[in-house]
């Protein structure tokens, strides 16, 4: 299990815009690089980010291997209602990682 | 200049010899294509996302340092002016780098529930180069930005 680390406001006001981040912890290995012996390293990145509130999904992106490793992503989104913003993360290899926190909206 | 037994002079071996080793050093040059993207293969990265549309400067905010150190890890900051509304709304925001191994960078899809168009993450750049930003808007329209990065360190190159 991966290391993320996300931040979400814990309290905000009905509509108001608050911002997300999030940080995970992955090589992002781009699959460009060798090893001293010349043998190509085979690309390891997340390829994909959601951000869903209370189950719908509000942001979403695709990586390349241009994003640096342990990817950081901050984003913006309405606080529309309580509940629980969850950000999920997809790459190679079989990799998922998900993160939730619960926001108050009043 | 050929002598009885057939075999070339020293002129003509040299001649030839000369010959074939350009042609060598020719063929090499077009045969070897860089592991890198070029301001073409970009275009054709941008043109696969923005179809025959016409992407016109402005809106977008594309905030780069313009002196890199160390290519591995760049702090990239995209903002579009936009409402954020239902019928006015930004619905993608992509990025390209022209001399990375690879044009794309990152493709993030958003909607008016994003209440302000914009997001933050970090990239690598292998070179000195361009990197362009292109929002979508909801209207179907093409906006973008471009800034110029100096780099010192590129990313991709070292051993690990």
């Amino acid at each position: 299990m991966a290391s993320a680390l996300i931040r979400v406001p814990e309290r905000a006001r009905r509509g108001e815009v608050v911002e997300i981040r999030a940080l995970i912890g992955h090589p992002m290995e781009t699959g460009y690089r060798r090893t001293q012996q010349g043998e190509r390293i085979p690309r390891d990145i997340i390829r994909l980010f959601t951000c869903t509130y209370n189950g719908t999904e509000v942001f979403r992106a695709e990586l390349h291997p241009a994003i640096a490793a342990n990817p950081f992503i901050a984003f913006w989104t309405v606080a529309t209602e309580s509940g629980t913003i969850a950000l999920h993360w997809t790459g190679d290899n079989g990799f998922t990682a998900t993160e939730s926190a619960a926001i108050v909206v009043e | 200049m050929i002598d009885a037994s057939g075999s070339p002079s020293r002129r003509e071996f040299l001649l030839a010899a000369g010959g074939a080793a350009a042609g060598v050093a020719l063929a090499s040059v077009v045969v070897v294509r860089p592991a890198r993207a070029t301001p073409a293969t970009m275009q054709e990265a941008i043109d696969k996302v923005v179809g025959t549309a016409r992407v016109s400067p402005g809106r977008v905010k594309l905030e780069l340092p313009p002196l890199v150190e160390n290519g591995n890890t760049v702090p990239l900051v995209v903002r579009v002016e936009s409402p954020m509304t239902e019928t006015d709304h930004v619905r993608a925001i992509h990025v390209f780098a022209e001399k990375n191994p690879q044009p794309n960078v990152v493709s993030v899809f958003l909607g008016p529930r994003a209440g302000r168009a914009g997001v933050s993450t970090r990239m690598r750049l292998a070179d000195t180069q361009t990197v362009i930003a292109i929002a979508e808007l909801s209207d179907g329209s093409f906006w973008s930005d471009r800034a110029d990065v100096v780099v010192t360190l590129a990313a991709c190159l070292e051993e690990p």
